[in-house]
């Protein structure tokens, strides 16, 4: 048995190990797609460009479109003179949004009444958007706080301190500045570890049934057993170092918290491979050449990655989606990653996140060993 | 070794592919170190029965003993005691050829003692050695098939099936090959071979001719070509060859014509009478004879004897 599985590993990492192209691609990609990810994928906004269009002229509208140029979330890049000017703008996407004051902007103010701010912005990218506008938000409502504490101190001295206001204090546990970066650099571990292992795996046997290979196998004595973990070891243990690899620069070079125990990691890493070993096995059992094995992958590694809680909230989803997403083990190895990294919890709050990937990735292994056959009918 | 454990016994062996039945009833036996050939156009069912033999198909139904077990039944036991060469090349191009040796002996448990023995000897045997480190995907065709020959003996298999195992490959390296075939025979292996080359079926030692799925002939091919054939075979060389045929294939006493090459044979009775009577038939009718005489059958006129009359060959099986 072991003689056996031991000519299987050598043979398989020969294989693997042989040219520089196949070495470079184990190694290079990860840490690249890692540092890509890591820089790309952010909700946080800078740099916005805007334009402003200010009619009114006066100290205050001009206090106001200061407060815009002096964030560090909008550059503003025109000062227009007319309305047409705005929607070339936007169309030619120079700018997301553009901030409109109107004539009598400053006399309203003056007279204690409400004095509109117009912002058109470009939709386009909902989210952005929607961010853009709690910034801008945030500025007109400094803005109007400040214009009346000045103005009440001017005609009220007295009232000032008594000013009932209602002030947020955030304590946000765990991230304290709230980068959403520290939230991206785990799931992308999970799912650059997810697309590896399962592509490694679904095309190593498809490959041999491809080029004949296998069916040389097959005629020798080698057992189901004996094949199949010598087709899957290596791609575990591959999969593992790469895990190991992008998890480095995570922690290093974008300088992620890692707050928990590394054991717990580990136990989390080992438990999700075994269940994607069972994807990538299935696929090669259902795959006659690799054109088909690629297909079938991409049709499972894009779905697995969205309803996974990557970027959205899984509870913002629809409910026939949430049910989906508990057969999808990447959505507990993303909590077993954030828990790890940024909460240090240990297993006592992630028992069952490990326990759903043992059993998910046990029911898929032992369906793909039974559906793989030592014959070609 | 004694004559169960090297010999190949199928009973009425059946496969279908839903619809089509590549496989029709087919029973023979074979005998220690003989080669037997399995002969027929592509398509027939030769490649279909050597993987039932091997335990790739599971057959539908029937029965096939090889080494003494039964292939359906004890896969396992069997392949212990087979080597098995696959149409196409199987061997690891990106490993080198010392790795596939060594991978290959691992899966059959060679024993470490006799390993580096058995690997010289298929070294020696493909011509390889002291090429070890080559990688085998550089090899030449009629390197990588002695290559694939000695991975598929290195247990030292007391059966062997090789499925078309020459094509491909040019013909010094298939001379090469048949006298390792003749060797391995010699020593007391069965070789159980495919082909569809009526020159290569010339060299087994008994011939089994499988034509849609159904096993039309068996004999050496000496007993084929004397046996097997309805009466004597002439040779006709007459001009135009098209009209030739169309006369030929209705006049009186001739049995079947067929056309080889620039020539027409022709199944008769009984030669020397018929001689003079064609080529006086084919005269009347304005055709000039080049050549009218008597010859020896080849293998092939006795497959087209047996085949003629059936149906076209099913669509391509292998």
């Amino acid at each position: 048995m072991l003689a056996r599985l031991h000519q299987m590993l050598i043979k398989e990492f020969l294989q693997v190990f042989r040219d520089k192209r196949s070495r470079f691609l184990l190694i290079v990609p990860p840490i690249v797609q890692m540092l890509i990810f890591g820089y790309a994928a952010t909700f946080e906004i800078r740099h916005v460009p805007i334009a402003v269009l200010d009619l009114d002229h006066s100290q205050e509208s001009r206090e106001l479109v200061a407060r815009f140029t002096a964030s560090r979330t909008f550059e503003v890049r025109a000062r227009l003179e007319h309305h047409r000017q705005i929607a070339e703008l936007i169309d030619r996407g120079e700018v997301i949004l553009t901030v409109q004051l109107h004539p009598g902007f400053a006399q309203r103010l003056r007279k204690g009444q409400t004095a509109p701010v117009q912002v058109i912005l470009d939709g386009t990218n909902s989210n952005t958007a929607l961010i853009a506008l709690g910034y801008v938000n945030r500025i007109a409502d400094r803005f109007a706080r400040d214009y009346q504490r000045d103005r009440l101190r001017r005609t009220a001295p007295l009232t000032v301190a008594q000013t009932p206001t209602v002030e947020l204090e955030r304590r946000p546990w765990f991230n304290p500045d709230l980068r959403s970066r520290w939230f991206f650099i785990p799931g992308i571990i999970g799912s650059l570890t997810l697309v590896m292992v399962v592509n490694l795996t679904a095309f190593s046997i498809v490959r041999e049934r491809e080029l004949g290979t296998l069916e040389q196998i097959m005629v020798t004595p080698i057992r189901r057993s004996e094949f199949i973990l010598g087709k899957t070891l290596p791609y575990f243990l591959i999969g593992l170092a790469d895990a190991a690899l992008i998890a480095l620069v995570g922690t290093l070079w974008f300088q992620v918290p890692f707050r928990g125990e590394l054991w717990v990691l580990f136990l989390g890493t080992v438990l999700f491979l075994l269940s994607m070993l069972g994807v990538g096995l299935f696929i090669s059992t259902i795959s006659a050449t690799q054109q088909q094995a690629m297909v079938t992958a991409f049709f499972f590694l894009m779905p697995a990655i969205t309803i996974s809680g990557f970027g959205s909230p899984i509870s913002s989803m629809p409910e026939a989606l949430q049910y989906i997403s508990y057969a999808d083990p990447l959505r507990y190895f993303l909590v077993v990653l954030r828990g790890v990294y940024l909460k240090g919890v240990g297993l006592e709050v992630l028992w069952a996140q490990m326990a759903m990937m043992a059993v998910i990735g046990v029911t898929l292994l032992t369906i793909s060993v039974l559906r793989f056959h030592k014959s070609l009918d | 070794m004694n004559q169960n454990a090297s010999s190949v016994v199928v009973e009425s062996l059946v496969k279908r592919f839903g619809d089509f039945t590549a496989v029709d009833h087919v029973s023979f036996e074979t005998r220690r170190g003989e080669i037997f050939g399995f002969l027929g156009p592509n398509g027939a069912g030769k490649s279909t029965t050597i993987r039932m033999l091997c335990g790739l198909l599971q057959p539908t139904s029937g029965r096939a003993q090889v080494a003494g077990f039964d292939v359906a039944r004890q896969p396992d036991a069997v392949r212990q005691r087979i080597g098995y060469m696959s149409q196409k090349f199987s061997l690891y191009n990106d490993l080198r050829v010392g790795e596939n040796l060594r991978f290959f002996a691992g899966l059959y448990n060679v024993d470490s003692e006799v390993l580096s023995e058995r690997i010289h000897w298929a070294l020696e045997m493909a011509g390889l050695a002291g090429r070890e480190a080559a990688l085998t995907g550089t090899l030449a065709s009629g390197w990588k098939q002695r290559l694939a020959l000695g991975c598929a003996v290195l247990h030292r298999p007391p059966i062997l099936f090789l499925d078309e195992p020459t094509s491909g490959v040019d013909p010094i390296s298939r001379r090469q090959f048949w006298d390792l075939i003749h060797r391995m025979a010699a020593e007391g292996v069965t070789v159980f071979v495919t082909t569809h080359y009526m020159d290569e079926a010339e060299y087994c030692n008994r011939l089994a001719l499988i034509h849609r799925g159904q096993l039309v002939a068996l004999g050496t091919p000496t007993e084929l070509k004397q046996r097997q054939m309805k009466g004597e075979l002439l040779l006709v060389e007459a001009e135009p060859l098209a009209r030739a045929i169309e006369v030929l294939s209705s006049a009186p006493g001739v049995l079947d014509a067929a056309v080889f090459g620039n020539a027409l044979h022709l199944v008769v009775p009984q030669a020397a009478p018929a001689i003079p009577a064609l080529r006086r038939y084919l005269e009347e009718r304005g055709l000039r004879v080049a050549r009218l005489e008597a010859i020896e059958p080849t293998l092939e006129d006795v497959f087209v004897s047996l085949t003629s009359g059936r149906a076209e060959p099913g669509p391509e099986g292998n």
